[in-house]
């Protein structure tokens, strides 16, 4: 332990004078102290990039690791492991031009051959990766095949023609698939360091990175140090380092030991966003997220409440909600309400016009009213009904407050359930709800991750929404040059059926040290690169 | 005696395995498995992960196999959450930090507890004992949800004199708050039950004779009074140091520690398989070898007892 | 309300009423504990406690459900403590009324802490005093019962109670006597070790007095001083584990809340101006706890069998 806190601190003083007191890039002067220190919210569940599946995770990942782009700020891509690729004239063979001066921590060149390698273990049944579906939603050329056990990894549409040049065959010419590159899953995999250590290689000193960060510390469940590699391509612009994630869980706790100057970043607990920024208006920042929030509703022949297969109690239940309210006066930290499933700041998608969304909510609750009357229900006839939420303060705290608007709108009797994440996740599997509380954040910046959802042969529709024309948009989108007007058609369905009731869109809500820049500012995906992060002098 | 700890060594084995079966029954009975999200899986991936991780086999076959590699490999297994670490690893680093801050609570919330106890019932009714009792009544309402944000809002906001969380190796300063949440509860219950077996054999024959020979109180209090009125507070302190030693989830989380204790709740809730049987035969392991040092200590005190 | 003078000739009478029919171990405890002040005053204490509890919502102009949407997420400038605006409390975070509110969670508690406490110790002291009285093969057999208990999952007792039985308070006093009475079982038992070795029991063994007389008889009321302060302080413990177990399903259900839950929340919110949603529910805990604790001494005094 001490040792590597010594080493730290060495390449962190080393690291300093390394650059002059100007950012290369944007010629603003920089402050003496560069180092970086976030909150993380549970430890790392792995920093193998083809087995990460939560967003922390690849937030550290894409810190010691690069894939075939990155991110800016605005949410477009930037070559990274890649300089340039071509497209054949059918859409379906991506070539891409490796950098040839990237170079793994343990001095070997970065070639295709690790991508090859890295995204063959992603599929691989053996992996066991949770995020092996991923090549297969990216089409790429037998994906499915080889995690069902049916082909071999070898068969998989991903070719080395040289070490620099990579060859990527698809199944269907989707669109956004070089957008789906910046996932950490894709990234390359040290052949060599893995078939040594097995299991172990991610664990400090095994691993071998190719990133802007060496990982130097380790210690679970408390923090993870990272600083900068000089051996990095990009060295030069390198400026933050090192970079500190602790692991705190508590977010009250972690705002405290914000204020005391422990963290550089944290998340505003709900609520507190409006005092927070009226006392630190220079710290608190809210940034659009791709992430929708809405309760769904079982519309399964069989199955949930009868009451909810008549589409106007579902669109009575919907129009009494006051979003206002709930994005106001609960959340309170610049979510949005919403009248659609998708985030409308998602990357080239249009939001359809859907009427309620521009009416006022004494309007909202009028129609509301006239549509219970007219599906039968009424003070002497009460709908009754039941919510499903998993065990959170910001979810009760909705439910509640629902609850309330279609007890004083409506006369509706809602009871609230709350259970723990996996049963109720469970419950939601089964069938088993009448309405329950979901929530989905984006894969890639591109619509389909959310309509794709409703689909009927969808694996997450677990409301069991069924609209064959809705299919039938969803699947022609795939090989669409703009599947846009597609995407804001079946939007439009999803508003007429109301299977779903949206109720906000994400915003990532945080206090940041107000020297500190390089942070997105208008990417939803909120993909943040240790390396484009630098603190100005004051 | 030497051969009743031996016996009891050797009933520790199937009621070990008894904990195992039963708590393997109960985990994999409860709705959802560690694979279950809201983003859920493809039936090919889920099945290539029950695979890789034997969950597709009967849950006999999976107890069989666990037993096994535990008798035989201590290997506890690999944790299905926290992918990167085995469920050794995750104990071998977790266990020494909740061990290091519960056994400096329990020290504290002995002393101060049994102190506090014998004091208020030497002298009841004294303003000693209302103060002692006052303390500790507070002490116990206090829950440590309450005490963590406290003591960091006292001692890291305002005064700055304590770092708000995590552990650095076991620094004391990093130690300071969350032996302090801990050992507060806990310190008032003692010093509770203190008090009270203490007023019980104060009133005892022969404690009384030897107070009306006239033989100094503290001296009467040392060598007759004390030792049998441990027992009780022994009774408690079995338990309770299993579960001081193996932390609290309010306070590795609050106070970010690394901690085991974080994991009774997390690897339930995120239905852990292994992490949780590790945690659980832990647990088991310490409730059996302190309770076995509880039933010694009562011979030792009262050596008329028979078990 | 009754002042402690009336409450302690009112139970001064009582007692009178039994001594007719002799005077059982009972009515001489009842008369005692009537002469204790401490606990007399105890007694009022957790009757005012449960009057506001049973009372309170009722005098509230607001059901404690009732969000007020102008205030909800304003609470720290609209919604401190009131006289004018019938918020005698407050509001809680979601601008509703905290009086009806810690009315209706002291009711909720108090009625858990003590049915709950109920359960642990009935269990808890029958099964350890026999299990401790019987000895040998039984004691351990019953002990290492005890010893798996202890260090089973209790999270996944609590998730298959929940799954089984559904939502339902019942279900929530099984699953925390379930959590509660091991440790007491212990506590007992190692009581009864001692109490068995005395002369007294021995010589009511040597009289042929049967084995459950002996045990509900002499060993019971022996154990009742160290029961009774565990008891009263299991009543907290119980009150609060109540708030984690209702995190995961089971038992009090929002908009329904309970102390544990109050004082949670309270915690949570306390940096952010907003303390009167922490020191009401608090003062209420705190209060039933004194109470509580003053009743239990009263009654451990007045049960103590060595005093007659």
């Amino acid at each position: 332990m001490k040792k590597h806190l010594l080493l730290s601190t060495i390449l962190a003083f080393a690291a300093v004078p390394a650059f002059a007191d100007k950012n290369p890039r944007t010629g603003e002067e920089l402050a003496a102290n560069q180092a970086y220190s976030y909150r993380m919210l549970d430890s790392v569940k792995s920093l193998d990039p083809q087995l990460i599946s939560s967003v922390e995770d690849s937030d550290v990942a894409r810190g010691l690791f690069e894939g075939l782009y990155n991110e800016d700020g605005d949410g477009n891509l930037v070559p990274a492991g890649a300089v340039s690729y071509t497209v054949s004239d059918d859409k379906l063979v991506y070539t891409f031009k490796l950098r040839p001066e990237a170079k793994w921590s343990d001095g070997k060149p970065v070639t295709a051959a690790d991508y090859v390698y890295g995204w063959q273990r992603l599929v691989d049944p053996a992996l066991a990766s949770e995020y092996a579906y991923y090549l297969e939603l990216a089409q790429v050329k037998n994906a499915a095949k080889i995690t069902a056990g049916t082909a071999k990894a070898a068969d998989l549409g991903v070719k080395a023609i040289d070490d620099t040049t990579l060859e990527v065959t698809l199944e269907n010419p989707i669109p956004y698939f070089t957008k789906m590159l910046t996932n950490s899953s894709t990234f390359p995999a040290p052949k060599a360091a893995i078939d040594k250590f097995g299991a172990d290689w991610t664990k400090q000193p095994n691993i071998v990175t190719n990133g802007a960060y060496l990982l130097t510390e380790v210690v679970d469940g408390e923090k993870y140090v990272e600083v900068k590699n000089p051996a990095y391509w990009d060295a030069k612009n390198v400026i933050m380092s090192p970079i500190t994630a602790l692991v705190i869980n508590d977010e009250d706790a972690a705002l405290t030991r914000y204020q005391a100057g422990e963290l550089d970043r944290t998340e505003v607990p709900s609520g507190q966003y409006p005092h927070l920024k009226e006392q630190f208006p220079a710290e608190a920042t809210s940034t659009p997220y791709a992430c929708a929030y809405d309760y769904l509703i079982n519309v399964a022949p069989g199955k949930g409440n009868e009451a909810l297969k008549d589409v106007r109690v579902r669109k009575a239940l919907s129009y009494a909600i006051d979003r206002d309210v709930i994005v106001n006066n609960i959340l309170q930290g610049g979510q949005t309400p919403a009248y659609s499933w998708t985030p409308p700041a998602i990357n080239g998608y249009a939001m359809p016009d859907i009427d309620y969304s521009h009416w006022t909510q004494a309007e909202r609750n009028d129609k509301a009213k006239a549509l219970l009357t007219e599906a039968g229900f009424g003070p002497d006839h009460p709908l009754k009904l039941t919510l499903n939420y998993n065990t959170s303060d910001a979810h009760k705290k909705i439910a509640v407050a629902v609850q309330q608007m279609w007890k004083q709108t409506l006369g509706v009797e809602l009871t609230p359930n709350n259970y723990e994440w996996k049963v109720h996740t469970d419950k939601m599997i089964a069938g088993d709800f009448e309405m329950a509380r979901y929530a989905w954040c984006a894969d890639y910046n591109e619509a389909s991750t959310f309509l794709d959802l409703y689909t009927g042969y969808s694996t997450n529709n677990d409301g069991k929404y069924a609209n064959p024309d809705y299919d039938a948009l969803m699947k022609g989108a795939k090989s669409m040059a703009d599947p846009s007007t597609n995407y804001t058609k079946a939007e439009g369905m999803l508003a007429a059926d109301m299977p779903i009731i949206p109720i906000y869109h994400y915003a990532k809500v945080d206090m940041i040290k107000p020297d500190l820049k390089g942070l997105p500012q208008h990417d939803v995906m909120q993909f943040w690169y240790a390396k484009d992060l630098y603190r100005i002098k004051q | 005696m030497i051969a009743y700890i031996f016996k009891r060594l050797l009933v520790a084995i199937p009621t070990l395995l008894a904990l195992i079966v039963i708590s393997f029954l109960m985990m994999h009975a409860a709705p959802g498995g560690p694979f279950t999200q809201e983003k859920q899986l493809p039936p090919q991936v889920l099945a290539n992960l029950n695979a890789k991780y034997g969950l597709d086999q009967p849950i006999w076959v999976q107890m069989g196999r666990y037993v096994w590699g535990v008798v035989v490999h201590f290997d506890f297994g690999p944790s299905f959450v926290y992918k990167d670490r085995t469920v050794n690893e995750i104990i071998a680093q977790g266990f020494p930090v909740t061990l290091s801050y519960g056994i400096t609570a329990f020290i504290l919330a002995v002393s101060v507890g049994v102190t506090l106890g014998v004091l208020a019932a030497v002298f009841q009714n004294s303003w000693l004992d209302h103060v002692a009792v006052g303390i500790s009544i507070g002490a116990q309402v206090l829950p440590n949800f309450v005490m963590a944000p406290i003591l960091v809002l006292i001692f890291t906001l305002w005064l700055g004199w304590l770092p708000g969380g995590g552990w650095e190796g076991g620094d004391w300063r990093h130690q300071v708050m969350p032996v302090i949440a801990m050992a507060t509860a806990y310190m008032a219950s003692i010093a509770r039950i203190t008090r009270s077996s203490m007023l019980e054999v104060l009133t005892l024959n022969h404690i009384r004779t030897a107070r009306a020979k006239g033989l100094p109180t503290h001296m009467v209090i040392l060598r007759h009074a004390l030792k049998p009125a441990l027992i009780p507070v022994l009774s408690y302190l079995g338990p309770t140091f299993v579960s001081m030693i193996t932390g609290s989830v309010v306070i590795d989380m609050f106070f970010s520690t690394g901690g085991i204790g974080k994991f009774f709740v997390d690897a339930a809730l995120n239905r852990d398989y292994a992490l949780m049987m590790g945690v659980t035969l832990l647990v088991g392991v310490l409730t059996i070898v302190f309770n076995l040092l509880v039933d010694v200590l009562y011979a030792w005190i009262d050596p008329k007892i028979r078990f | 309300m009754l002042s402690p003078v009336d409450m302690g000739a009112l139970s001064r009478r009582l007692a009178k009423l039994d001594e007719v029919r002799g005077r059982s171990l009972w009515a001489d405890a009842r008369v005692r504990f009537g002469r204790n002040r401490a606990a007399v005053a105890g007694v009022v204490l957790l009757v005012l406690c449960a009057g506001f509890a049973v009372f309170g919502q009722l005098i509230s102009p607001y059901s404690y459900e009732f969000i007020d949407f102008k205030i909800m997420g304003h609470a720290a400038e609209l919604g401190a403590p009131s006289w004018a605006k019938g918020y005698y409390f407050g509001v809680d975070d979601q601008g509703r009324d905290l009086f009806a509110r810690v009315a209706m969670g002291t009711r909720i508690s108090l009625f858990v802490g003590i049915i709950g406490t109920a359960i642990s110790v009935l269990a808890g002291t029958l099964y350890g005093a026999l299990s401790g009285y019987i000895g040998g093969r039984t004691d351990s057999l019953m002990m290492r019962l005890v010893d798996i208990l202890l260090s089973i999952p209790f999270m996944f007792v609590l998730i298959l109670l929940l799954v089984m039985f559904g939502k339902s308070l019942t279900v929530l006093f099984v699953g925390i006597g379930f959590l509660s009475w091991p440790a007491m079982a212990r506590i007992v038992r190692g009581q009864t070790l001692t109490l068995k070795s005395r002369e007294f029991i021995e010589a009511a063994q040597a009289t042929g007095v049967p084995a459950l007389r002996i045990i509900l008889r002499h060993i019971v009321p022996n154990l009742l001083g160290i029961v009774v302060v565990y008891a009263t302080l299991l009543v907290p413990d119980i009150i609060l584990t109540e708030s984690f177990i209702s995190f995961l399903g089971l038992g009090v259900q929002e908009p329904q809340t309970s102390l544990g839950e109050l004082i949670s929340e309270g915690a949570k919110t306390m940096r952010y101006g907003t303390l009167w949603q922490l020191a009401f529910p608090m003062g209420f805990f705190m209060a039933t706890m004194f109470g509580f604790y003053f009743v239990g001494d009263g009654l451990r005094d007045a049960l103590d069998p060595k005093d007659r």
